[in-house]
């Protein structure tokens, strides 16, 4: 089972939101409805599942809604309609006492400003979450020094917020979020005002971090290469209302529709997609056994100047050319055991990068193969298939 | 054309008047429980010595706002006295403490519920205008007919003027805590307590500091316009001054107050600033 469901979501900000409801499920648009009775809508109904352990991404533009989102969880926000279940059981159901519970518990945020109390220093801010719950002083310290070392803030226990760069001020905020132990941590656009290299360096460390810890992410941003680059899964919206879920692979090589896929029309695409999402089949194979006159057969059939060979089981011996093959048949030869080229077709796994991928290829006149770690040939890449996939709609069509 | 007249005076005269007979016996306490207050305060500043006193503000004073300002206080509380107004000084003092202290203690509270609630907010707004603005020798007419003449009606005449910035700025300054605070506060689960304990009026303190900060600046310049109902102290020496056209006894007790005033507003403005670099 899901560790977190939601149906049916929504949220219509103004006094008497009911009737904005009513207006929206008779199929109102967003704008319509605000003309009408000036009530606006946060969510139109989001409906979406996160599994235990994953890093789920909400991704849209300012006003899409993903804020409201993910302030609904904790009840922030109070939804208007709709369904959250917490293994099971519906958040929005809970009284005080129980929400309170859940809050300090089950659920630690991450805000995009940090957040963090002037006031307090450090160690107190990070302590902060333990001490609502009443735990004893000495243990909550432990505990806030442990989530402060995690993210490599020993030393600055004593020190104020001000005192601390943007960067390290959100590790405090993700330390705070930690030292509860929640199973399930929302960062609300956490790291959108940080520096780009800060940033790049702090999603690398909240995936290593996610590595050790496995909580169950909520990860809210804006930006299409850091949703792509942390999320197991891509919610996409637009108008509170959900556009798109999947893994990035999908998001990338399947838009659901025009907004998608102009939204990921500016993504570095030789970032993202790996060497499985862009290679062809190979045209043709040759067996290691078969003779060089069917092989030098299939070349002229398909305008090409050396072949894939393998062996059984589809794994790649390597790889022959024309010359060899005329030489050979001149020689008589029966298979393609004494021309064959093993060393010569370079190899690549299908997670390799693209990016990566374009190099080799520019430096290669015969087709990367793509092997599996049991040696199987998956597929090829020629100079051609990386091009395409770096220009975003031809690269749709053909992957 | 005349226009009738409208029984204004009369409404309010019928509406003190029901307050005065309805509320009679816990008029009669207040009375007793402020009066015993003021008798305590100016009990303990007589205790000791002036230079005793003047001595121990400095102190105070260099704690609080540094060295110029102990220095000044010092300089001034000796003043004073060599101008022979030290008691009034007690008896102004004395006032103002307590009326301060009542006006906070009713103020603060009234102002966090005003900032938590919309509605309240809204009713307190004509109210607190109404408070602020009303000439305060108004409200030394229903003080006296209540409470007869002395320290209490001044107390409580002093309260209801200097009490609207405390509320207003308490008010305001929890309302302006910043939202991302508040909502961190709330996402690791406080209730209203801790959150407004630990999360708001840490934030709210340097506003809540200058509200507390112009609520004795009132009090002291309520306190000097309730000597005119008995009140005593340094509005008396000015009040001599004015009736017997004794313009050397007008300016010293004006002069005193001068004093008083700064050392006050310097020594609360000194612990605003504190907090302020402090966090």
């Amino acid at each position: 089972m899901s560790k977190l469901v939601v149906k049916g979501l929504y949220k219509i900000f103004g006094s008497n939101p009911k009737r904005g409801l009513k207006l929206l499920q008779e199929g109102c648009s967003k704008e319509q409805i605000f003309r009408e009775t000036g009530l606006t809508v946060g969510i139109n109904n989001a409906n979406f599942e996160v599994e235990e352990g994953e890093t789920f991404v909400i991704m849209g533009l300012s006003g899409s809604g993903k804020s409201t989102v993910v302030r609904c969880l904790n009840r922030l926000v109070e939804p208007t309609a709709g369904e959250i279940l917490l293994d099971g059981r519906n958040i929005l159901e809970m009284d005080r006492k129980e929400l309170l519970q859940t809050r300090r518990t089950v659920m630690s945020m991450v805000f995009q400003n940090f957040a963090l109390f002037p006031n307090r220093t450090i160690l107190a801010n990070t302590e902060y979450g333990l001490e609502v719950q009443g735990v004893d002083k000495a243990i909550r310290q432990e505990k806030a020094e442990q989530a402060l070392a995690l993210v490599g803030l020993q030393g600055y226990e004593e020190s104020y917020p001000d005192q601390l760069s943007g960067g390290m001020k959100q590790r405090v905020g993700i330390a705070r979020a930690l030292a509860n132990d929640p199973e399930i941590l929302l960062m609300d656009e956490a790291f959108s005002a940080l520096d780009p290299l800060i940033r790049s360096d702090m999603q690398d460390e909240l995936i290593e971090l996610q590595a050790k810890m496995k909580k169950t992410i909520i990860f809210i941003t804006h930006d299409l290469d850091e949703a792509l680059k942390l999320g197991d899964r891509i919610m996409l919206m637009k108008d509170g209302q959900t556009v798109q879920i999947g893994t990035a692979e999908e998001i990338l090589t399947n838009p659901a529709d025009e907004y998608v896929r102009r939204f990921v029309q500016g993504v570095n695409r030789s970032e993202v997609l790996t060497a499985a999402d862009i290679m062809v089949k190979p045209w043709t194979t040759v067996g290691i056994n078969q003779g060089p006159r069917l092989a030098l057969k299939e070349c002229k059939k398909h305008g090409i100047e050396s072949i894939l060979v393998t062996k059984e089981g589809m794994k790649l011996a390597g790889i022959v050319f024309v010359d060899d093959l005329i030489a050979a048949i001149r020689r008589g030869e029966q298979t393609l055991r004494n021309i064959v080229r093993e060393n010569e077709v370079v190899r690549v796994e299908p997670d390799y990068c693209v990016m990566d991928l374009i190099e080799l290829t520019l430096k290669s006149s015969i087709p990367v193969a793509v092997v599996s770690e049991g040696g199987r040939l998956m597929g090829v890449i020629v100079k051609s298939s990386v091009l395409r996939a770096l220009i975003p709609e031809r690269g749709d069509e053909s992957a | 054309m005349k226009v009738p007249r409208l029984p204004v005076g009369g409404f309010f005269e019928i509406l003190v008047d029901f307050v005065r007979v309805t509320f009679a016996l816990p008029f009669d306490w207040i009375k007793v429980i402020l009066l015993w207050v003021n008798e305590q305060l100016v009990f303990l500043l007589e205790l000791p010595p002036f230079w005793l006193v003047a001595i121990m503000v400095a102190v105070i004073a260099y704690f609080l706002a540094g060295k110029r300002v102990a220095l000044f206080t010092l300089a001034g509380l000796l003043f004073i006295a060599a101008i022979d107004l030290w008691p009034e000084t007690i008896i102004t003092l004395s006032l103002v403490i307590e009326a301060t202290l009542l006006a906070l203690l009713i103020g603060i509270p009234t102002g966090i519920l005003a900032a938590k609630s919309d509605i309240l907010d809204r009713l307190l707004h004509p109210v607190l205008d109404f408070m602020q603005t009303m000439p305060a020798f108004v409200y030394l007419i229903p003080a006296i007919m209540i409470f007869r003449m002395g320290a209490v009606p001044a107390v409580i005449s002093t309260v209801i003027f200097a009490m609207p910035p405390t509320i207003r700025l308490t008010n305001l300054a929890i309302r302006q805590v910043p939202k991302e605070l508040v909502e961190a506060g709330e996402a690791f689960g406080s209730n209203w307590f801790q959150m407004l304990l630990k999360v708001e009026l840490p934030q709210a303190l340097p506003t809540i500091m200058a509200g507390v900060n112009q609520c004795i600046m009132l009090s002291l310049s309520m306190v000097v316009i309730a000597s005119m109902i008995g009140a005593g102290g340094l509005g008396s020496v000015v009040l001599n001054g004015l009736s017997n056209l004794d313009v050397g006894l007008g300016f010293e007790g004006g002069i005193a107050v001068v004093i008083i005033a700064i050392i006050l507003d310097r020594l609360t403005q000194g612990t605003r600033k504190e907090k302020e670099i402090a966090h």
